[in-house]
């Protein structure tokens, strides 16, 4: 069993200005009358750090604990000393939301520009984001009008404004096309490289294997925790697919 | 609170508007085309003249701003909340304030081109007699803009669903158009139901229109956007209590 919480990152060196870790510890989550969370620990720190499980296991739960925006029961998840949420982060964290947290009736441009005003930013980090999640040719179409994967890469333009030191996106490739997703696997880690903490959730298995660490996630549990290497060796399986497999169902009663 | 946000928000919710033509035809020319018909109405009735247009119109011009702007405010800030921007917004540096005065502020610059169309259309074409200052007419009807956009800010934490949300409408404000001295002058209402006008913010925005028709002096009609405002500010207060930054 690869329970072994491991710190993150290629190695356990000092942790950079403007780089983050996040530190969970005994975190109890209710929602709709049930404990999805029930005394979590993990800890976080730069690199792309995958969070695969199954549908309704506390992936998103997880992640909006981490931003803030989750309502706890116990427990503490403290993003650079600081309790998550707090005023001290909220312009260093970017947040994809699972359905893209955009608006309808704006343009992609109007929408990356609202939120760039919100943060005190101006039009170049606009024009940057656009530019990272390649959507320059559809900047001035209103997101109505967009297909899903263009509007979930506008929804990752806002996330990505400001050039922030913690990154939580939920399913951000969703929808997306092999060739595009390898695209944005490949700007999550230039941030990282550049020392954001990344974290990603999904649902695709092959994505897994490009993580720095791969969390595999059931009933709120965090099963196995580890490079994709060290995942796949911990159970003796060839591929994070059968690894996931074999920890999902290997310990159900 | 942060004035670039505020303002951030403000000009966001403009530029929606822009873009929803249907809306902004909704918030601008029916409130005008409502008061153009009331008028007709009432055109050949038995006291002939504009007799009770004088009386009723007075009492539209409180009521259109109050709620269009109610209507509008609750659907679109559940339509943020349910969309996760209002989520997203809260995870950033916006402060409660920012997005609630934000929206406030924008449905505020609306509100006072629709007085000033709403007005100009009541006076200068239907010959609606106003003996205080126009100007004056359009402070009120910003004040009850602000009114009902505080309301809808707060009713829409109740609601699930746009459905919902429209279902506020004969709850929140029928009674209060109902009771406002629109369709029995609010001294002639039964005690109880005088009582209950005397609490409602819009029977104070009817009371001061009122007022501007009948009379140039304007201290009481201070009093009466003072009493509106503060409505509205108490709004705003429970729109900011039920905005949660960490929801279940
Ligand atoms: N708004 C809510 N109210 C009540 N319960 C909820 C709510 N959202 C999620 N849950 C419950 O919490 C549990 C965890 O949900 P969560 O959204 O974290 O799962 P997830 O791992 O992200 O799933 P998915 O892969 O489908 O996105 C599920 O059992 C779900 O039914
Ligand atoms: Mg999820």
């Amino acid at each position: 069993m690869a329970r072994a919480r491991r710190r993150p990152g290629p190695d356990d060196g000092g942790v950079g200005a403007g780089q983050v870790v996040v530190e969970v510890r005994g975190l109890v989550v209710v929602r709709g009358g049930r404990r999805v969370l029930d005394g979590l620990d993990l800890d976080l720190g730069p690199g792309v750090t995958g969070l695969l499980g199954p549908s309704g296991c506390g992936k998103t739960t997880l992640l909006r604990a981490l931003v803030g925006v989750q309502r706890v029961v116990g427990g503490t998840v403290r993003v650079d000393g600081h309790d998550a949420g707090s005023r001290m982060l909220r312009d260093r964290i970017g947040y994809v939301t699972q359905s893209a947290s955009v608006y309808d009736d704006l343009t992609v441009a109007e929408n990356v520009r609202f939120f760039a005003r919100v943060l005190g930013l101006g039009d170049d980090d606009v024009d940057s984001v656009v530019g990272r999640v390649d959507l320059e040719a559809l900047r001035d179409r209103v997101v109505s009008r967009l297909s899903g994967g263009e509007r979930s890469r506008a929804s990752l333009a806002v996330a990505l404004l400001g050039a922030p030191d913690l990154l939580v996106l939920d399913e951000p490739t969703v929808g997306l096309d092999p060739v595009l997703r390898r695209e944005l696997w490949g700007l999550f880690h230039r941030l990282a490289d550049a020392g954001a903490t990344v974290v990603v959730s999904s649902h695709v298995m092959d994505e897994a294997e490009r993580c720095d660490r791969l969390l595999l996630m059931r009933d709120g549990e965090i099963l196995a925790d580890g490079s994709p290497d060290e995942v796949k060796r911990s159970v003796g399986a060839a591929t994070v697919e059968a690894a996931f497999l074999s920890l999902v169902e290997g310990r159900r009663p | 609170m942060t004035p670039r946000i505020l303002a951030a928000v403000a000009v966001r919710v403009l530029t929606q508007l822009r873009r929803d033509r249907r809306t902004l035809v909704m918030l601008l020319v029916v409130p005008c085309l409502l008061i153009t018909l009331t008028w007709w109405m009432f055109l050949d009735t038995a006291d002939g003249s504009g007799d009770v247009f004088d009386r009723i119109g007075p009492g539209l011009l409180a009521i259109f701003p109050f709620t269009v702007m109610f209507l509008v405010t609750s659907v679109t800030t559940l339509r943020e909340r349910s969309s996760g921007t209002l989520e997203r917004l809260l995870a950033l540096p916006t402060g409660k304030l920012d997005f609630l005065l934000g929206y406030a502020v924008a449905f505020g610059l609306v509100a006072a081109v629709q007085a000033a169309l709403a007005v100009g259309v009541s006076v200068e074409l239907l010959d609606l007699q106003v003996v205080g200052p126009l100007w004056l007419l359009g402070v009120v009807a910003v004040a009850d803009a602000v009114l009902g956009t505080a309301l809808g800010l707060f009713v829409s934490a109740f609601a699930r669903t746009e459905f919902q949300a429209v279902q506020f409408m004969p709850v929140v404000v029928v009674p209060q158009i109902l009771l406002c001295g629109l369709i029995v002058p609010r001294d002639d209402l039964p005690a109880a139901l005088g009582a209950v006008s005397d609490v409602l913010p819009l029977s104070y925005a009817t009371d001061a229109m009122q007022h501007l028709t009948l009379t140039s002096a304007t201290a009481q009609v201070w009093q009466d956007v003072a009493v509106v405002l503060a409505y509205a500010g108490a709004g705003l207060a429970l729109g900011a209590v039920t905005l949660r930054r960490r929801t279940a």
